[in-house]
């Protein structure tokens, strides 16, 4: 490598956090290629590790994992500062907000699915905050409601559990009861 | 087994969720839904009725009577004495803004409700 004056001085964490962004963006982009009947509806695979990294790392670098899983994500699918991407971070914004708070709930009583709950609702109030602020402004916009309502707590549930399972078999300094 | 990650909370959580997803459905999907009748007889107001009650309604005309039923917060022309039977085939009329109109018989009904976006005539 040439050696250059600007040398950025790169620590364990930004490594962790830039590996584990990676993987986000890797699930994001499977995200991306799962057909979905209405737009706006996706898995929303990224999450689970954003609620990983949350887990084990705190709320500073899950914070880090998303904005940088949602700027990297849109730059290689072509969607940066298109109105995708602004929906993707207000989501991420309202997930992450509502995470801040979730990660307090009693361990005794709430695991991951519920953050991930909290996280997808959020996620999708964000979204459709701004769309209906911004893109549509048409109170229209909340028929559809019942159907983005219906894909949160599916999948919410769903990668509630993914990232049990995965904190179960790899993460096990914090094992899951 | 998965769903022994589930924590109590975790699981109140969800049926809270679940309850509040299903609650979404009529309260994002019944807006618009009418909650009066209009019923017009030559161009004037003849009856105004509430969805909620039940009943039949025989309004007069000059080729006989057409008959209205309100049932289930929806209303129809159940019978009419026009020739082309346009507005009993209309069928149930339950948002605000439908309408049908007996024309030979001189009668119409609109839906009318709190938020009705246009009424099907001007649009």
């Amino acid at each position: 490598m040439t050696p250059s004056i600007t040398e950025i001085k790169v620590d364990a964490d930004d490594l962790r956090i830039a590996r584990l962004a990676a993987a986000a963006v890797g699930l994001a982009l499977a995200d991306a290629a799962i057909p979905m009947p209405l737009p706006g509806v996706k898995p929303g695979l990224a999450n689970i590790v954003a609620l990983l990294v949350l887990a084990r790392y705190g709320w500073r670098s899950a914070a880090w994992v998303s904005g940088l899983r949602v700027v990297a994500g849109a730059l290689l699918l072509g969607q940066f500062l298109a109105p995708g991407f602004f929906l993707s971070l207000a989501g991420a914004v309202c997930s992450l907000a509502a995470l801040a708070l979730a990660q307090y709930l009693p361990a005794r009583w709430f695991g991951l699915v519920s953050w991930s709950l909290a996280a997808s609702f959020a996620h999708i109030a964000g979204q459709l905050l701004l769309a209906r602020l911004w893109l549509v402004p048409h109170d229209g916009i909340f028929r559809l409601m019942p159907v983005f309502a219906l894909a949160a707590l599916f999948f919410g549930v769903i990668n509630g559990l993914v990232a049990c399972r995965l904190q179960q078999e790899f993460m096990p300094e914090k094992p899951a009861p | 087994m998965l769903l022994s990650f589930l924590r109590p909370g975790d699981l109140a959580l969800i049926l809270l969720a679940a309850a509040g997803t299903a609650l979404c459905f009529p309260l994002f999907w019944q807006g618009g839904a009418g909650d009066k009748l209009v019923i017009r007889q030559e161009g004037a107001l003849f009856l105004e009725a509430d969805l909620r009650t039940p009943r039949e309604i025989r309004v007069p005309g000059p080729l006989g009577e057409t008959r209205i039923v309100i049932r289930d917060g929806r209303a129809r022309v159940v019978a009419d004495p026009g020739p082309r039977q346009y507005c009993v085939r209309q069928g149930w009329l339950s948002r605000a803004g439908e309408i049908a109109i007996c024309a030979p018989n001189r009668v119409s009904l609109m839906i009318t409700g709190k938020d009705a976006p246009y009424d099907s005539l001007n649009y």
